[in-house]
């Protein structure tokens, strides 16, 4: 059969594979996208700033401090974090009345600031990152050479999204927000601190934003302009999945980036256009995107 | 003494007093990426290129002032017109200079021609400029596809790397790059087993590499630039391809992407450049000029190519003493360039400017001295050798 398709098994097992790392990046920035957009209704444009933010905070606690990529992973998604909640408390706040417009533009404009920024220091060739030791080598499949790298990327996205889906699918902390995500003013009669929720979760957001990045490093040369290839590609992502559903936006992560992957291997010159023509198909005939609900 | 006396002495003085004050005003624009993957090896260092050009012709003392301005193509044909357009339409720009990413300058090209200006291109590849769309308007100074396939493929298949397979970046300049170096490769007695078309510009080169293994050729060209060539090898080096015995040949590698590799994952590399800041007293003296505008990064090849077409220019400019696009092309085209990043070389008719192409190692790691030492000379291509020949069934310039 795979004759017939006139490519190996050997090579189609391995662009399945090679797909599911990539659909994991997809999925850890759709899943940040998706919890922002729940609950703030803001359109993060700033997300693919954050996660060039992440590699970047990662690469100087490096260079400056020595902290190694295992601290990083931690620290970085904290301080990009951080960032991204004196984002909320300045600007974003006092957009939450207005049309979704406001927030995208604000959003926008903050990505390109920030990327104007590390273009200007640190230009755009980028900057190398070593892939930690205890990662480095691979393993043979026997159909194609798997780094640790980034066998390590895929457990770990899984990880952090499997963890996220059950913090806000299973406990308590996650039943407010998903209330609040309902109805912000009637949470807030029960005296829950609705702000500081809203504040939290895009912090939490971003967090994961940053925490892609730091995955990302090691792999891709840590540039200013790495976020912005990435992004577009992860909002038609969101958009496919369902605006705002948290398990939407895993699965067609993980599922978009096989899609990609196989389309590598059979019409690479389409591999870059593919997921967008998947959008146009899914905005056809489901306008509100795989797993979302129709408003 | 009647009024029309007057006015006729009066017209008398003030134009024999613009004469003795005669100024060339000279408008160049710099026309590159200065926000995407090119950005490093063009961008702002050609702008400081072109500057030091008119600085040390003393453009000033010879009566021609020098206006530079420039902008951001982002790589996207459409944009790069509409700014050649207004540049020239509006701005009253005389060059175009530099203009990296082959899809971009073809069409600038054919504006340039079309609103008879003149562009010197430094900064792209496809040998098409100086092929079916040759210009009588347009030079195309630094390098181009076919001396880069000749000098590294020969270089490689000299070696033993007789089997090839391409990683092509998807637009005119890598599928340029790719069919020149299998030419090369094919004439040297080699064998091209395939190739992969990857996304202009990539960022996942995982899926292609694993292609080029799958192919089991001994050499795997990746005919593509910046970041793209960066993201290429540091991948490649992920996946065991260099140790599993199979070698990279990268085409077109800047420094500016050997200094963004480090010299760990680019040892070995083979490379074909039209210059190297530390050739010579001449390039280091000028080099160091550049760097201390540029924050201390060295010049690339593509914004010594800025700095030695600018001048040959405005040597044009100075000897004719007119900007007439005609009479200062043909100046250029007449008369032999020399300066001391390029030496010495010619613009053909065909526009192609020709001159020696070397090619260079990349250092291992301890050979290195400091930063930005980077290469090693392997071999000068002489002019003669290192472009096309003059062909009149490329270009219809050629009789």
């Amino acid at each position: 059969m795979f004759e017939l398709l006139g490519v190996s098994p050997q090579v189609l097992f391995g662009q399945l594979l090679l797909g599911l790392i990539n659909g994991s990046f997809y999925a850890v920035l759709s899943l940040g996208l998706a919890i922002i957009f729940g609950l703030l209704n803001i359109i993060n444009f700033a997300h693919g700033a954050q996660y060039m933010m992440g590699a970047f905070v990662a690469w100087m606690l490096l260079q400056y401090a020595g902290v190694g990529y295992w601290w990083s992973l931690l620290i970085a998604p904290l301080v990009v974090g951080a960032t991204g909640i004196v984002i909320e408390r300045l600007f974003l706040s006092r957009l939450q009345n207005v049309d979704h417009l406001y927030g995208l533009l604000l959003t926008f404009g903050l990505a390109l600031i920030i990327q104007g920024v590390f273009r200007n220091e640190y230009g755009v060739s980028g900057l190398p990152y070593g892939i930690p030791r205890e990662l480095a080598g691979g393993n043979n499949l026997g159909f194609m050479f798997l780094p640790n790298y980034r066998a390590w990327v895929v457990v770990a996205a899984l990880a952090v999204c499997i963890v996220t889906w059950l913090v806000i699918e299973r406990t308590r902390l996650g039943a407010y927000l998903r209330a609040a995500t309902e109805n912000a003013t009637l949470v807030g009669a029960f005296g829950i601190n609705v702000p500081m929720l809203v504040t939290l979760t895009y912090g939490f957001g971003v967090a994961l934003a940053g925490f892609a990045g730091v995955l990302a490093a090691p792999i891709y040369a840590v540039n200013p302009n790495m976020g912005a290839d990435l992004i577009i590609v992860v909002f038609a992502v969101v958009v496919i999945g369902g605006m705002g559903s948290i398990l939407g936006s895993i699965v067609t992560g993980f599922a978009l980036g096989i899609v990609e992957g196989l389309t590598k291997v059979f019409y690479p010159e389409a591999s870059s256009t593919v997921i967008f023509v998947i959008m146009i198909l899914v905005l056809l005939v489901k306008p509100a995107g795989l797993f979302g609900r129709a408003a | 003494m009647g009024i029309k006396t007057w006015l006729l002495a009066t017209t008398f003085i003030v134009g024999a007093f613009s004469a003795a004050q005669a100024q060339i005003p000279v408008k160049l624009g710099v026309l590159n990426d200065r926000s995407g993957v090119y950005a490093d090896l063009s961008g702002e260092g050609s702008v400081i290129a072109a500057r030091l050009a008119a600085e040390d012709f003393k453009a000033a003392e010879k009566g021609i002032n020098v206006d530079i301005i420039s902008a951001d193509h982002q790589n996207k044909p459409d944009v790069g017109s509409n700014i050649a357009r207004q540049w020239y339409d509006r701005d009253g720009v005389d060059v175009i200079l530099d203009v990296p990413t082959s899809s971009v300058a073809l069409a600038v090209s054919q504006i340039t021609r079309e609103k008879n200006k003149v562009l010197i291109a430094s900064g792209p590849g496809a040998t098409e400029l100086t092929g079916k769309q040759c210009s009588p308007n347009t030079i195309h100074w630094t390098y181009d596809t076919y001396s880069l396939g000749k000098g590294t493929g020969s270089a490689v298949v000299a070696q033993g790397g007789d089997t090839w397979y391409f990683l092509t970046a998807d637009y005119a300049f890598g599928h340029a790059l790719e069919r020149d170096t299998a030419e090369v490769v094919k004439n040297a007695g080699g064998k091209v087993l395939g190739q992969v078309k990857h996304p202009f510009p990539g960022g996942d080169f995982s899926s292609f590499l694993l292609q080029a293994q799958a192919s089991n050729a001994k050499v795997i060209g990746l005919a593509n630039a910046g970041g793209d060539t960066i993201n290429a090898i540091k991948q490649a080096s992920e996946f065991g391809i260099v140790a599993g015995g199979q070698t990279l040949a990268g085409l077109l590698v800047f420094l500016s992407e050997v200094h963004a590799l480090g010299l760990e994952a680019a040892q070995g590399l083979v490379l074909t450049e039209a210059f190297y800041w530390d050739q010579n007293d001449g390039t280091r003296e000028w080099s160091e000029r550049f760097a201390a505008q540029h924050g201390g990064k060295k010049p690339t090849m593509v914004h010594a190519g800025v700095y030695s077409g600018t001048l040959h220019y405005l040597k044009g400019v100075e000897a004719t003493k007119s900007k007439d696009p005609e009479k200062v092309l043909q100046w250029m085209r007449d008369n032999p360039s020399e300066d001391p990043l390029f030496g010495k070389g010619e613009v053909r008719v065909d526009g192609r400017h020709v001159h020696d192409m070397y090619l260079f190692k990349v250092k291992a790691p301890g050979d290195s001295k400091g930063p930005w030492d980077y290469y090693e000379q392997l071999a000068v291509i002489p002019a003669a050798d290192a472009f096309r020949p003059l062909d009149g069934e490329a270009c219809n310039l050629v009789k």
